[in-house]
């Protein structure tokens, strides 16, 4: 982890404009939702379609409160956070009763529910064409330019990697692991499977709601496009892409699948064929994902 | 795909020429909804601007310079417009910006280009783009505000005052729904009815038939882009329902015809002149352009010419006249420049900027078309 | 009233026969070898478009219909001899985003392949409408429904009566006894691959005339499939068609009933609230779990 800081502090150093700050913080953004997601998907095993539905609220509900209701926006954010937290420990209950491709679905159809309603309630939400958002201010100190979120957000890539990274390794993360190899088998040692997998839910939802008011103000905007479907599925590709029960790889994965359409676009009309291509490829030859495999690769040392 | 590669070698040539003058290019940076659901907004944009940029150079450049030209997709996703637009700010160092097919990617780089101080013409639809009035933010095409407001005058004159609203789920249906909701009591019509569908669905005979039982409906306006509105009005006749339909601008296009079929026969829309260009007086001062413009197009690239490659072509003309007028490519005197166009006839119609109107059309540019014997016809 | 009734069960039944035809793709390649196909929509569309240029091409319907089918087969059978075979060991949630990787690939194709635009089939009987009982039904939709319905008996026949159905059938079950009873498991999945892309080229192009095609249009349809298959019980033949219908029944009630801006919200609240009662589907294996 004291590498990641290290490359975190770096960085900067390699860039020579804004533009490249800006596909940094996105990097960050989508790698704290990931390192969320994959405690969800590696860890406890269970498989979540519609995380980008929390995304969402995180965002929208930051972005209304401080719009249309002039709440100061550290407030707007405690109190999306905590909303979307709520939601998820109600959708939570029921859902995660389910299994495998079931619950698949059901998150899926979670998200899409979200994103629906962000979309219609356009009085609210500014409909599909999205909204503006006031930017980050604490205290009348407003958060502007490329440097200061940047710093903001690498910090809160630390701290989102540490709390993963404790959590992993202390009783709770052990029960989680056990629920991962055999639910039934954790259950008779005597594991609250349910609670866990709860917890574990909202915690997720939580990492994935921060990132997302954190978005939403760095951008000044907010479309229901970053709840839909096609944002869930790209957060699970990353994290599967980086590898999953690895917070490392959902780092990679994060930035790995951020970066790529950015490098793709000299393939102009071929871009979503090497796309493709490259996802295709990537988990055919690294079916583990990025980061065991390379680990693997260079081997001895099995740490996380 | 040969000749996508063959434009890019003569682009390239044509670079490679004005290199030879040591002369800086002009910088035009563009980001497009080439690939994703609006892909018919940026495919004819893109061609459109790559066409006239390779033109322009071969006739010597603007200033004596010759323009390169940088097109980014970004697949009708804001945020990656954002990116692409900051990457052509910060990285590809772009003098003017003419792009944003659709209204989300350009809403969520206005902030961006206000901050950066750069040109920005949009060539999305909604009258939020320009009202209120950014600095640095233009547009080309005629605001939805504005296809409403065309639309409500012909139904006025032919007596219809109660209608139904059908849209779908998209930035553009909704903010179109939203833009006739506003102003349609100014031309004394109520709205009795209110159904939408979502991208992709394939039957609107429920959301019809609850049009059909409203009480006293006389016509339905359909605010929609791509295939919703052909499968509506395939719909419409499946249930026998003879009330005058309206489209809107969004698929004033041959295409429509060709997917709706004979069920599009009767149906009007507000639309550019460019939907057929040969049907208007010889008087009318847009008739050259849109002559030239689609021969051109139609020459090239073998497909109709559309609307949408329009806005591009108006955009990037637009560019290059404040370019010329401002005598170099200093933002601020470029802006300027831009306000300061008046009497400029392009595709959309003849604009006249001004400081407080970045839009530089009114609803004259608009005309009614409606389908007749499988083509479109202007009525007004 | 009952009129309108009729006209939104009509509806709801043409776009749920379409959905019951690219959930059995689903439930087909789930059962052979566990994975569940994301690119099965682009079979769909691999179907409507290659028979949109072969017709145009001036090739005859008919003609242009089979080829488009073999087509969409035989990318399928690329599918999975390239993509799904050699990611064989792999988890479940690989596959998943290799078949993910693999409809971005063919969308990028299609869209190279032909272009952007949207394209309509001429319907196969006609466009005048058909008036049942003060509802009206677009010969199309006859055309939808009756294929629908003799490809589920052919499909029970194959799955019943053939050799090959059964190996199929057996593999699903258990698929280690499949291997050890000689069934060559490797040309189990190859053909099932072939057949739900066949089905969906079906149903992609059965549907062109009505929905028109376009190189994007297996997105929205791949995920409704694979919502009716989990809706009627991931696995289950029957559950595929029964979950395909009733999808399209409560999205075209809620749409003509409750909000047809909130339909599509409908649809899933009331899914997941058979998934709440009902597992495992509809019609889905409630058997107790293997530890």
């Amino acid at each position: 982890m004291g590498a990641l800081a290290l490359v975190l502090a770096a960085a900067p150093f390699a860039f020579t404009n804004n533009y490249h700050y800006e596909i940094a913080i996105l990097v960050m953004l989508n790698a704290v939702t990931c390192v969320g997601l994959n405690l969800l998907i590696g860890y406890a095993g269970q498989i979540s379609l519609g995380h980008a539905g929390f995304f969402g609220l995180g965002a929208y509900g930051s972005a209304i409160l401080t719009a249309r209701y002039g709440w100061p926006p550290l407030a707007a954010l405690a109190a999306a956070t905590a909303g979307t937290a709520l939601v998820a420990y109600v959708v939570g209950r029921p859902i995660l009763r389910l299994k495998g491709h079931y619950l698949a679905m059901a998150t899926l159809g979670m998200g899409i529910i979200i994103s629906i309603i962000l979309v219609t309630e356009e009085r609210f939400t500014g409909g599909p064409d999205g909204m503006s958002v006031p930017p980050f201010a604490v205290a009348g100190f407003a958060l502007a330019g490329e440097r200061a979120w940047y710093a903001v957000c690498a910090a809160m890539l630390v701290a989102a990697v540490w709390l993963a990274l404790n959590l992993i390794d202390s009783p709770a993360g052990r029960a989680l692991r056990a629920l991962h190899g055999a639910e039934i088998g954790a259950q008779v040692s005597g594991v609250d499977a349910a609670r866990a997998k709860l917890a574990v839910f909202v915690l997720s939802a939580v990492f994935a709601s921060v990132a997302g008011s954190a978005a939403a103000h760095y951008a000044g905007f907010i479309t229901p496009a970053k709840a839909g479907f096609f944002h869930s599925i790209e957060l699970v590709t990353m994290v599967v892409f980086g590898g999953m029960a690895s917070t490392f790889g959902a780092v990679a994965g994060a930035a790995a699948l951020t970066l790529l359409p950015q490098l793709l676009t000299v393939f102009k009309e071929y871009e979503m064929v090497m796309m493709g291509a490259v996802m295709m490829g990537t988990m055919i030859f690294m079916p583990k994902g990025l980061v065991p495999t390379l680990a693997a690769r260079f081997a001895g040392g099995g740490r996380r | 795909m040969l000749k996508r590669l063959a434009v890019a070698a003569a682009a390239l040539f044509a670079f490679a020429g004005g290199a030879a003058f040591a002369q800086e290019p002009i910088r035009i940076g563009s980001f497009l909804a080439v690939t994703g659901p609006a892909a018919f907004l940026g495919d004819p944009e893109q061609k459109t601007l790559e066409l006239y940029v390779e033109k322009l150079n071969a006739a010597g450049g603007v200033l004596g310079r010759k323009i390169q030209l940088t097109v980014y997709d970004s697949a009708g996703d804001a945020e990656k417009a954002r990116a692409f637009a900051k990457r052509l700010i910060e990285q590809d160092k772009v003098d003017v910006i003419v792009g944003g097919s659709t209204t989300g990617e350009t809403m969520a780089v206005v902030p961006l280009v206000e901050q950066a101080g750069i040109p920005f013409i949009s060539l999305a639809g909604a009258v939020v783009i320009v009202e209120p009035v950014k600095k640095w933010v233009f547009k080309t095409p005629h605001s939805d505000r504005q296809a409403c407001e065309r639309i409500f005058v012909d139904m006025k004159a032919r007596g219809l005052t109660k209608i139904a609203l059908i849209s779908g789920a998209g930035g553009f249906d909704k903010s179109m729904r939203a833009q006739c909701m506003q102003v349609a009591k100014n031309y004394g019509i109520e709205i009795v009815a209110d159904e939408s569908y979502g991208a992709g669905d394939t039957d609107m005979t429920a959301q019809l038939t609850k049009i059909r039982s409203a009480p006293g409906v006389q016509a339905v306006l359909n605010c929609g882009f791509g295939q919703g509105p052909a499968i509506v009005t395939k719909n419409y006749r499946q249930l026998g329902i003879t009330l005058p339909l309206y489209q809107s601008h969004g698929v004033a296009s041959k295409e429509f015809i060709k997917l709706a079929g004979g069920a599009a026969e009767g149906v009007r829309l507000p639309a550019a002149a460019i939907l057929a260009p040969e049907t208007l007086p010889d008087s009318d001062p847009q008739k050259k352009v849109l002559l030239d413009y689609k021969r051109e197009f139609e020459g090239r690239f073998k497909q109709d010419v559309s609307t949408f490659g329009g806005h591009a072509y108006d955009g990037l003309m637009l560019a290059v006249e404040a370019i010329r007028r401002a005598g170099s490519t200093n933002k601020e005197a470029v802006r300027s420049a831009l306000e300061s166009i008046r009497g400029f006839v392009g595709i959309d119609g003849v604009f006249n900027f001004s400081p407080t109107d970045h839009v530089g059309l009114d609803v004259s540019g608009l005309r009614i078309f409606e389908v007749r014997g499988g083509g479109w016809t202007v009525v007004k | 009233m009952s009129a309108e009734f009729l006209q939104f069960l009509l509806a709801g039944l043409t776009a749920g026969a379409i959905y019951a035809l690219v959930a059995l793709g689903f439930t087909i390649i789930y059962n052979a070898s566990h994975v569940i196909n994301f690119a099965q929509g682009e079979f769909v569309m691999i179907g409507g478009m290659t028979t949109v240029s072969l017709a145009a091409a001036g090739l005859p319907l008919p003609a242009a219909i089979a080829a488009a089918v073999l087509a969409a087969a035989a990318v399928g059978l690329a599918l999975e001899k390239f993509a799904v075979e050699p990611a064989r060991g792999a988890s479940v949630v690989t596959l998943i985003i290799i078949t993910i990787g693999a409809s971005i690939l063919l969308r990028g194709l299609a869209t190279l392949v032909w272009d952007k635009k949207i394209h309509a089939l001429k319907p196969f009987s006609g466009d005048a409408p058909i008036r049942i009982g003060g509802a009206t039904l677009a010969p199309q939709s006859l055309w939808v429904l009756g294929v629908t319905l003799v490809i589920v008996l052919l499909l029970a026949w194959f799955f019943n009566r053939t050799l090959l159905g059964k190996a199929l059938l057996a593999t699903s079950h258990n698929r280690l006894a499949a291997q050890l009873v000689g069934i060559n498991v490797r040309r189990v999945l190859l053909v099932s691959f072939g057949l739900s892309a066949a089905l969906g080229a079906i149903a992609g192009i059965l549907t062109a005339p009505i929905t028109f095609t376009s190189w994007d249009v297996g997105i929205m349809l791949g995920l409704k499939g694979f919502a009716a298959a989990i809706l009627g019980g991931l696995g289950s033949g029957p559950g595929a068609i029964v979950g395909g219908l009733a999808l399209g029944i409560v999205e075209a009630m809620g749409a003509g009933y409750v909000s047809s801006a909130y339909k599509d919200a409908i649809a899933f609240v009331v899914l997941l609230a058979v998934l709440f009662f009902l597992p495992g589907g509809l019609l889905g294996r409630r058997g107790a779990e293997r530890v």
